[in-house]
């Protein structure tokens, strides 16, 4: 095995925190790595945590992170922010409301900037969530940036994807719009606490009771937490750990396959394209409108 | 892997609540295009390194008000060598008096930027002295 695989799997801090920022940086060394480190990983559970900002994602990971610490599980925590379109700055908040976790031993919390990426990730979540499996860590999860309608780009990564709403969400329409609601495996409507929240949960479920989706399934469980108080956080960590199973159906399986070999095929491809000796002038050809871009990308290709 | 942001964690140690400093350095590096993690008020030099640790960050930026800083400051400096991270930059910032600087940069506490600095100095001082592992 690697040197940098076994000093993974002896669960050392440093060499796991040294590994996430080589990948986060696409150091090429990691690419050799790539089919060692899926292969020692030991099957982790991969969670992702979305919702819109200010809805509770922070607060509802340090509760569960809590939750599952008390099930002894070691939990590895991703958590994504977003850099700055201009000048590629970020703060990454998500600590602050973690901290109490800092010191444990058995718990992983890496921040992570988005890095031009759009969908609610980094392009190297998925990388990083295979090395902090193959560290022994289970549950994996990954926090999302403050989610909008259309960053759905965690579902592709993680095999549960819970959905955080605040109360305040909107009207039931908000409950029937393709997008983030759709890829939901589990829907929490945080901040229990607050005036409306059972009657947040009891619309969702009414307009989600219908919903089609990627699979034919059973619409989503819809609960209501308190993060704060970790009230219903118990009953949430019992429906991710029981959605582990569904994701795991081959049907679900091989369509999260298909999305990651998708990805990463659009990736390779456009690397490869960027390599071809004829880009620029390809580009110069869709510039001057003398190609249209689905024939250069053909070209390309070929 | 130049090109990639410096990433700094920003703390505050120890008791006192006055954080607006901190938090304008943060957002002041982020325009400076550094990825900052901010971990909040009243950390332990404990979580601090712990967090460190993780974040594998290139530096660690302690805001400091309380008067404590040659109690948190040597021990975080200590906790983060005791992890191996003997290439992470520590700097200070706060009121500082002249005296406890001189014995702070012994200790590994690299610079110490007090009121008045501005954080495009700030900015300059961590991309020129950042080191890195080849």
């Amino acid at each position: 095995m690697n040197d940098a695989l076994t000093e993974l799997a002896m669960g050392g801090r440093r060499p796991l925190a040294r590994l996430l920022t080589r990948i986060e940086n696409g150091d090429p060394s990691v690419r050799p790595l790539l089919p060692e480190l899926f292969t020692a990983g030991h099957g982790a559970h991969v969670v992702g945590i979305t919702g819109p900002p200010g809805s509770g994602k922070s607060t509802l990971v340090n509760s569960l992170i809590t939750e599952w610490r008390r099930r002894g599980k070691r939990v590895g925590i991703l958590a994504v922010d977003p850099s700055s379109p201009y000048t590629r700055g970020a703060i990454l908040g998500d600590r602050i409301r973690m901290m109490e976790h800092a010191a444990d031993r058995d718990v992983f919390m890496r921040s992570m900037a988005s890095r031009g990426e759009l969908g609610g990730i980094a392009a190297t979540t998925w990388i990083a969530a295979a090395a902090l499996d193959a560290a022994g860590y289970d549950p994996v999860l990954i926090e999302t940036v403050g989610a909008g309608q259309s960053e759905v780009e965690v579902a592709r990564v993680a095999e549960t994807t819970v959905v955080v709403e605040a109360p305040e969400m909107g009207d039931e329409v908000q409950a029937i719009k393709a997008g983030l609601l759709e890829v939901a495996d589990i829907i929490a409507v945080n901040k229990g606490d607050r005036p409306g929240a059972d009657r947040a949960a009891r619309q969702l479920r009414a307009m989600l009771s219908t919903a089609g989706g990627r699979v034919e399934r059973k619409p989503p469980p819809v609960m209501v937490t308190t993060a704060v108080t970790a009230d219903g956080v118990a009953a949430l960590a019992d429906a991710i750990e029981a959605h582990r199973s569904v994701a795991r159906e081959p049907l679900e399986a091989k369509e999260r396959a298909a999305n990651q070999v998708r990805r990463a095929l659009a990736e390779l491809a456009g690397r490869r394209a960027a390599d071809d000796p004829s880009w620029d002038e390809t580009l110069r050809a869709v510039a001057d409108r003398e190609l249209d871009p689905l024939t250069a990308a053909e070209c390309l290709l070929g | 892997m130049s090109d990639t942001p410096i990433r700094i964690l920003i703390a505050k140690p120890g008791l006192d609540g006055h954080d607006r400093g901190a938090k304008v350095l943060a957002r002041g590096l982020r325009d400076e295009g550094f990825e900052v993690i901010y971990t909040g008020l009243r950390q332990t030099p404990e979580m601090i390194a712990d967090a460190a640790e993780q974040e594998d960050v290139d530096v660690v930026g302690l805001s400091i008000l309380s008067g404590a800083h040659m109690a948190l400051l040597p021990r975080t400096v200590e906790l983060l060598r005791e992890r191996g991270m003997d290439d992470v930059l520590v700097a200070a910032g706060g009121i500082i008096p002249d005296a406890d600087v001189t014995k702070l940069k012994e200790i590994g506490v690299a610079e110490i930027f007090g009121p008045g600095t501005s954080i495009g100095q700030i900015a300059r001082y961590f991309r020129e002295h950042v080191r890195r592992p080849a």
